[in-house]
């Protein structure tokens, strides 16, 4: 499939804030032009405010902010997890032997040719369908675990994840110059070292830019798990338009929280790429 | 179904947009099955006792009704958008409803179980149903209900459709589930439902559980509202209704005085 | 005729018979739905990608205000869950045409399922071509733009001759990618209860309790349409590059 360069349509969400450069966003802002479409947009929002019904609010503080905290942990464990994962898959197929690069790469090719809902669904109702034939199930220590849903939805993510990244860094490890490896075997590094000092930090460098977009469409894709009970932040906007009928202002709100995570994701990755290209030359 | 012309294919097919025919009433089902009142088969023609009803309904009325499977979370919002024009759909006539839409009078009523998982037997109240997980289908007045008497010493877990809560409670993931009786009594006559035991009904709440099913109609409609409810009126009187009725069910569910 | 291959693999002819495309078979309205799937994720790419052209031309050529809106466009598209942007359009966007038909006396339409599909998913695809777009154009040599409007073109004339033929190739590994986003993203649309490939799997899977046999062959579906067309988009890629000089950007 599709090599890490052409992932275009995944890269990051135009930057929020760059650090240190607040005189420049100043100045950036303090376009006549600018004004005017902020001041327009703040005009649209108080309207949005003023005439819209947010009396649901108060009422769903409480569930919101539990549903919102089970978004960030639910994302942000699956995308460690997933790396975790993503990162011997893309070993495996950039310099594994053909018995583990085959596999890797199929791996990789049916978790990125079918839809996400479509994984989940399989994942917590396939399963589920088979619990009634097997009995021993209920007696087993899991079944506690098991029975909730949030542990399909963490899995379904993780393997997203795992398959998606998994060809970015398959691409990653290619990337590094092949002079590097050997002036590591040069300095007589083992080749478990020469992994870990020289060829990971340099490929993390290379994928840290597609990675942060690519978290950015995993968070994209946590509402999906409402559809198999659990209560993320989506759950919870979907309960208030089943509660009081009122369907637009959960769904802009919703849209709002959405666009802070994407903007909190791009920030730390800016950072991580600050900390990490630090002292590498162009 | 002489008059109903399924949708479920033809959309496939329909133009980019059309207008829409003055003379057509578009009835909103829910896209997922309810067995035994709507559900599709593999060629894509829905069945079931409230598709027959529906069929019967519009023959008495005298109108030209299309059945348009819409998702059941979002089958209010169609309405309101004119993506259907009634919703019939075992919709209950509840308070919070008619806040947002009108509604027709009742064409059946049933009351509102909880069906227990195995080795579940507890009482259907909130003292038996604490610390036990309890399923509901999203947007229904079991919802509502297991909010208002359940929530918090139970624990909810909502699902988009029934069959689903029916499936996760024979695989244990749940340990009782609050449904429609009539649902109920079809799943526990199934394979899957031999699992499980009925538990009893809840206690009534008019407020929350409502007055019987009805067909959901915009509001201001009086005209559609009216004729709708000549053909409820005629296919109760006629016999019609309980003909079906009894083809499907052992009791009537029809329990109002006419 | 099979019946050697049902009595070696025992349940194989169960699973035959549920996926037959017959009736009581659910395989066909898996095909049917597989169908509406492909029909949609076309007419979205479609829109995709002239937004998207109009987009990048927008963002690179436009003036202040229509670059910052653009900006806005793809920030918000690509940064709020397709899910959410498919609700709010397709609710929100019947209402409103429809309150817009009504306002200018119009009667009020109905928006084919088909058609709401396609204006959602691609309203999203336009975001994400205008940014692949937009990067592929600007990567295109100044020297070959310079040397067309010297032989005097228009606008119109050079971004048909010049600009677009030497974009496309760099802008097809891109496009591929959005492709392949939008046949999976028309699986969003069984949460709206349009009976695309997902939807009809759901339906043939609760009515049978089949998990496991449908999720499967639909998994095995979109699969099929996901390497088919990456094999068609790499064969026109081929074809573009055909007689450029020196070694390919994208694949290592």
């Amino acid at each position: 499939m599709s090599a890490p360069t052409n992932i275009p349509p995944n890269a990051p969400v135009p930057a929020a804030l760059p650090g240190n450069a607040l005189r420049s966003l100043w100045r950036e802002v303090m376009q006549p032009h600018r004004l005017v479409l902020i001041a327009l947009a703040l005009g649209i929002a108080v309207y949005a405010g003023m005439t819209m019904r947010w009396h649901w609010i108060p009422r769903y503080a409480d569930l919101a902010l539990q549903g919102f905290w089970r978004t960030l942990w639910l994302l942000a464990l699956s995308c460690l997890l997933g790396f975790m994962l993503a990162v011997p898959l893309g070993l495996a197929q950039a310099a594994g032997p053909r018995f583990l690069a085959a596999p890797a790469r199929a791996f990789c090719t049916v978790i990125r040719g079918t839809p996400l809902l479509l994984q989940l669904w399989l994942i917590y109702f396939g399963l589920g369908s088979l619990f009634p034939q097997f009995p021993w199930i209920r007696e087993s220590e899991l079944w506690p675990y098991l029975r909730q849903a949030w542990p399909y939805a963490l899995l379904a993510l993780t393997l997203s994840y795992a398959g998606y990244e998994g060809e970015v860094m398959r691409g990653a490890f290619r990337s590094v110059p092949h002079g590097q490896l050997e002036a590591g075997r040069a300095f007589g590094l083992s080749r478990f070292a020469i992994l870990r000092r020289i060829w990971l930090p340099q490929a993390l460098q290379r994928a840290l830019p597609t990675l942060g977009g690519e978290t950015v469409l995993q968070m994209k894709a946590t509402p999906l798990v409402a559809t198999i009970t659990v209560i993320d932040i989506y759950a919870v906007a979907s309960r208030v338009r089943q509660d009081t009928f009122i369907i637009y202002e959960p769904l802009l709100m919703l849209a709002v929280v959405y666009l802070m995570i994407a903007g909190l994701i791009t920030l730390v990755f800016r950072l991580l790429e600050r900390r990490y290209t630090r002292g590498m030359t162009a | 179904m002489n008059r109903i012309v399924s949708l479920a294919g033809a959309a496939a097919l329909a133009a980019m947009a059309t207008t829409a025919m003055a003379d057509q009433v578009r009835i909103g089902i829910a896209a997922e099955p309810y067995p035994p009142f709507a559900s599709p088969d593999a060629a894509g023609n829905w069945a079931g006792w409230e598709i027959e009803i529906i069929d019967a309904i519009c023959t008495a009325a005298e109108l030209d009704c299309v059945l348009t499977p819409t998702a059941w979370d979002g089958i209010i919002p169609a309405l309101l958008s004119g993506r259907i024009d009634a919703i019939m759909a075992s919709m209950s006539i509840t308070e919070e409803r008619m806040q947002t839409i009108d509604f027709t009078n009742p064409y059946y009523q049933t009351p509102a179980v909880i069906v227990g998982g195995q080795g579940v037997d507890v009482e259907p109240t909130p003292e038996g149903l604490a610390g036990l997980a309890l399923g509901v289908q999203v947007a229904t007045t079991h919802q509502a209900y297991a909010q208002a008497y359940f929530e918090g010493a139970t624990e909810l877990r909502l699902y988009q459709t029934q069959d689903e809560a029916n499936q996760d409670l024979a695989a244990g993931r749940i340990d009782a589930m609050q449904a429609d009786s009539v649902a109920m009594d079809a799943f526990l006559a199934s394979d899957l439902g031999n699992c499980c035991t009925l538990l009893g009904s809840v206690a009534m709440d008019e407020s929350i559980l409502g007055r019987g099913v009805g067909a959901g109609v915009r509001p201001g409609e009086d005209a559609l509202r009216e004729s709708l409810n000549a053909g409820i009126a005629t296919i109760i009187a006629d016999g019609t209704h309980a003909e079906i009725t009894a083809r499907y069910f052992d009791s009537p569910i029809y329990t109002y005085n006419q | 005729m099979l019946d050697w291959l049902y009595t070696l693999v025992p349940g194989l002819e169960t699973t035959a018979g549920l996926l037959s495309l017959h009736p009581p078979g659910w395989g066909g309205n898996l095909l049917r739905g597989a169908l509406a799937s492909l029909q949609i994720a076309a007419g979205a790419f479609g829109m995709g990608l002239v937004l998207g052209t109009f987009g990048a031309l927008g963002k690179l050529n436009g003036g202040p205000v229509t670059r910052d809106l653009l900006s806005v466009y793809t920030t918000v598209v690509r940064a709020v869950p397709e899910l959410i942007l498919i609700l709010i359009i397709y609710y929100a966007g019947t209402d409103l045409l429809n309150q817009a038909l009504r306002a200018m006396g119009q009667r009020p339409v109905e928006v084919s399922g088909v058609a709401a599909g396609i204006f959602v998913l691609g309203t999203v695809q336009g975001a994400y071509a205008t940014e692949v777009l937009r990067g592929a154009i600007q990567a295109v040599d100044k020297g070959q733009i310079e040397a067309g409007r010297a032989y005097g073109m228009g606008p119109i004339t050079l971004f048909r001759r010049v600009t677009f033929p030497s974009m496309l190739p760099l802008a097809l590994p891109g496009l591929s990618n959005l492709w392949l986003i939008a046949t999976k993203d028309t699986a969003l649309l069984a949460i709206v209860g349009f009976s695309e490939l997902t939807l009809e799997t759901r339906q043939a899977a609760g009515s049978t309790r089949a998990f496991f046999t449908f999720f499967l062959a639909a998994g095995a579906i979109y699969l099929t349409m996901t390497l088919v067309s990456g094999r068609v988009f790499g064969w026109i890629e081929a074809r573009y590059r055909r007689g450029e000089a020196g070694p390919t950007r994208g694949h290592p």
